[in-house]
């Protein structure tokens, strides 16, 4: 039976998050905590792949206790099963720590039930790197398949994949041997509305929680702030250009003002120049 | 590890269309400054199928030295070829700092050369620098959205990576004369011990303008109002023979693509001239246009973001000046009948 795992993060909303002007710091209160955007679309597509060929869909997160919700949110689109490693040891993680300790789950995961395909979403809105994803596959050793926008075919039977790898001006059609992981462009999929059976079925659900005493042998020194080789040295609030010149006047001055600047570059408008035809 | 042992600063070359990316252009630039600081060289990491005269490019933009692997294995991008590649090299050479381009390409190989070395790696950097005397590299990049710029650093491991944003750097003038080292490298590899089989490659058909390297770029936001609003941007951009760009909201309420979104999550430009119309200047946008050449905005609020960032400003509704513009645009350039030639 098909064994997807969908590597999920709970994610404060930086759209609306406010900032500690004085500190540079995240005000962790002013934004609601939601399920990373990229991730429903991983899970959404395991649910698709699921309705496909059969199987069984888990999603597994490492984060705070609160994390809970946001794999609720995931049985809400569809997952089978929840996996979340919480633990202090794991606070402060970079990219290649996170990686490690997933990987560790996803062992512990794979005793449970062997795992045929791992689906990570194109990146996280806070971490913002797309990192996570290409380690874990490294570190279980399957081959990261990374902006993925179609699964053409997942043959369990036989052993292999084949999807499309979007390209910045088009795309490639690959095939990968199974299991792999694949991080999902946001296009892939579109997430519907949660069924009600879903719903319902989300607000009772228990997921297995484990700690790192629970993932068998681990090197602790890979845990965590300790384990991450990069340290976020220092933060500063962004740098804004200066304002410029605000054009005065009746709508028709203002074009003609503006028209002069900008025919002042006249250069750019000899035929051929300009657009993308350079 | 013995720091000592990692010297160099180097740069993974990406191909594209027979020619160096220009993104690698950019971080020979930017690589220059690093080594000359630490009084190293520069080298070129160069892998492909029939790639060894691109190495001359890479000298002419700034580059000592370049290390070529160069067999048809790899014709075509894969993870698995490319990063045993990069991995032999650095384990061969030892370098202090490795830059890729932050495109799909170079993120992918990163994540996965990083793992296994194990070292750290920096996504998506806006700024480099390094201490002269520890070596030790500065890379900073927006976080949190854009909210916060933050310096991150590597301290325990060696080399130190960084991806590094498209447009951000900038790449050395050509010097024709440069020369340098070509060192030819090899590894054991077969097809055989592959998992992963390119099958097809497929190039948009759609000509779709590649916004970021537009000299002019007419840019619509949420103020249009809707699809039919988003009209008055086409026509200025038709008219002045520019490409379209758009803020995220337009892009995620369906108006025009993906590819024609700027800023954090879309695509960084510089062009000559930015149009900034019925955009607020959230800071996530203005991280992908900041640096063009020419900044105006049209805005009828006067207190939005934009006008903080931009050269010149006109406050009122873009619905009506905006054709006002077009069509004086057109007088002055005597395009009235050929308003399409412009278009690409
Ligand atoms: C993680 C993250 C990544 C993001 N990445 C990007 C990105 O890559 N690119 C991006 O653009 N955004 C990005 N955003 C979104 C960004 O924060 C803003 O929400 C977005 O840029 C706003 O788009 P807008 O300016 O079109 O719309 P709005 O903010 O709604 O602004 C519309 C403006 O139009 C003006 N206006 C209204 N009517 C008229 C009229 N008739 N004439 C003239 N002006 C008028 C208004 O005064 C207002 O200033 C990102 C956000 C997050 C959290
Ligand atoms: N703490 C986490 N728990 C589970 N999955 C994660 C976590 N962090 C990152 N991921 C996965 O890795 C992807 C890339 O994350 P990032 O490298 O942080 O941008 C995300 O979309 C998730 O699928």
């Amino acid at each position: 039976m098909l064994h997807i795992v969908a590597c999920i993060k709970q994610v404060p909303d930086t759209k609306i998050i406010k900032m500690n002007p004085k500190t540079n710091t995240m005000d962790r209160s002013s934004a609601p905590a939601i399920l990373n955007p990229y991730d429903s679309h991983a899970v959404e597509e395991a649910v698709r792949l699921r309705a496909r060929y059969g199987g069984v869909v888990s999603v597994l997160t490492m984060g705070p206790p609160p994390a809970v919700k946001a794999i609720r949110k995931c049985i809400e689109i569809g997952a089978d099963e929840g996996y979340m490693i919480t633990d202090r040891a794991f606070a402060g993680a970079d990219t290649l720590a996170t990686s490690y300790a997933l990987t560790k789950a996803l062992e512990k995961i794979a005793l449970i039930r062997p795992i045929d395909l791992i689906i990570c979403g194109k990146m996280t809105i806070d971490g913002d790197t797309g990192q996570v994803g290409p380690g874990i596959a490294r570190r279980l050793d399957m081959p990261p398949l990374t902006s993925v926008n179609k699964v053409v075919e997942v043959n369990r039977a036989e052993g292999y994949a084949i999807v499309h790898r979007k390209l910045e001006d088009g795309y490639e059609v690959i095939r990968s041997t199974l299991p792999c992981l694949f991080s999902v462009e946001k296009e892939i999929n579109e997430v519907p509305y949660s069924t009600l059976p879903n719903m319902l079925r989300a607000a009772r659900y228990k997921p297995n929680i484990w700690a790192v005493s629970d993932l068998g042998e681990i090197d602790k020194t890979q845990l965590g702030l300790k384990g991450s080789p990069t340290i976020v040295s220092s933060v500063w609030a962004p740098q804004k250009p200066q304002g410029g010149k605000v054009l005065e006047g009746e709508p028709e001055d203002q074009i003609r003002q503006l028209l002069d600047v900008v025919l002042a570059r006249k250069e750019l408008f000899e035929a051929g120049a300009g657009g993308g035809a350079n | 590890m013995n720091f000592e042992d990692y010297r160099g600063v180097w740069v993974f070359i990406e191909e594209k269309d027979g020619a160096v990316a220009k993104v690698s252009l950019e971080l020979l630039g930017a690589g220059r400054v690093l080594a000359d600081k630490r009084k190293t060289e520069l080298a070129g990491v160069l892998i492909g199928d029939n790639v060894q005269e691109l190495a001359q490019t890479v000298f002419e933009y700034g580059a000592d030295k370049v290390y070529v692997y160069d067999v048809p294995i790899y014709r075509f991008y894969r993870t698995e070829t490319y990063m045993r590649a990069m991995l032999a090299c650095v384990e061969k050479h030892k370098p202090e700092i490795l830059l890729y381009g932050a495109t799909s390409t170079g993120k992918d190989l990163a994540s996965a050369v990083a793992t296994d070395l194990p070292t750290g790696l920096t996504a998506d950097t806006t700024q480099l620098d390094v201490e002269e005397d520890t070596g030790l590299l500065l890379a900073s990049r927006p976080a949190f959205g854009g909210n916060i710029m933050a310096t991150i650093l590597c301290k325990k491991y060696r080399p130190q990576m960084a991806t590094v944003r498209p447009k951000v750097m900038k790449a050395l003038p050509r010097n024709e004369k440069a020369s340098g080292v070509i060192i030819e490298e090899c590894i054991p590899i077969t097809e055989d011990d592959i998992r992963t089989k390119v099958l097809e490659i497929v190039r948009s058909t759609t000509q779709h303008v590649r916004i970021d390297e537009a000299d002019i770029i007419v840019a619509g936001g949420k103020g249009l109002g809707g699809p039919a609003g988003f009209q008055v941007v086409h026509q200025l951009a038709e008219t002045l023979g520019a490409a379209v760009g758009a803020s995220r909201d337009v892009v995620e309420a369906g108006w025009i693509p993906h590819h024609h979104q700027v800023g954090q999550t879309g695509v960084t430009v510089t062009p000559k001239i930015y149009f900034a119309i019925g955009i607020s200047g959230a800071i996530q946008h203005l991280v992908g246009m900041q640096n063009s050449g020419l900044i105006i905005a049209i805005n009828k609020d006067p207190s939005a973001p934009i006008f903080q960032s931009s050269h010149y400003g006109i406050v009122g509704d873009a619905l009506t000046i905006v054709p006002m513009l077009t069509e004086a645009f057109k007088t002055a350039l005597g395009r009235k009948e050929e308003a399409d030639a412009g278009k690409v």
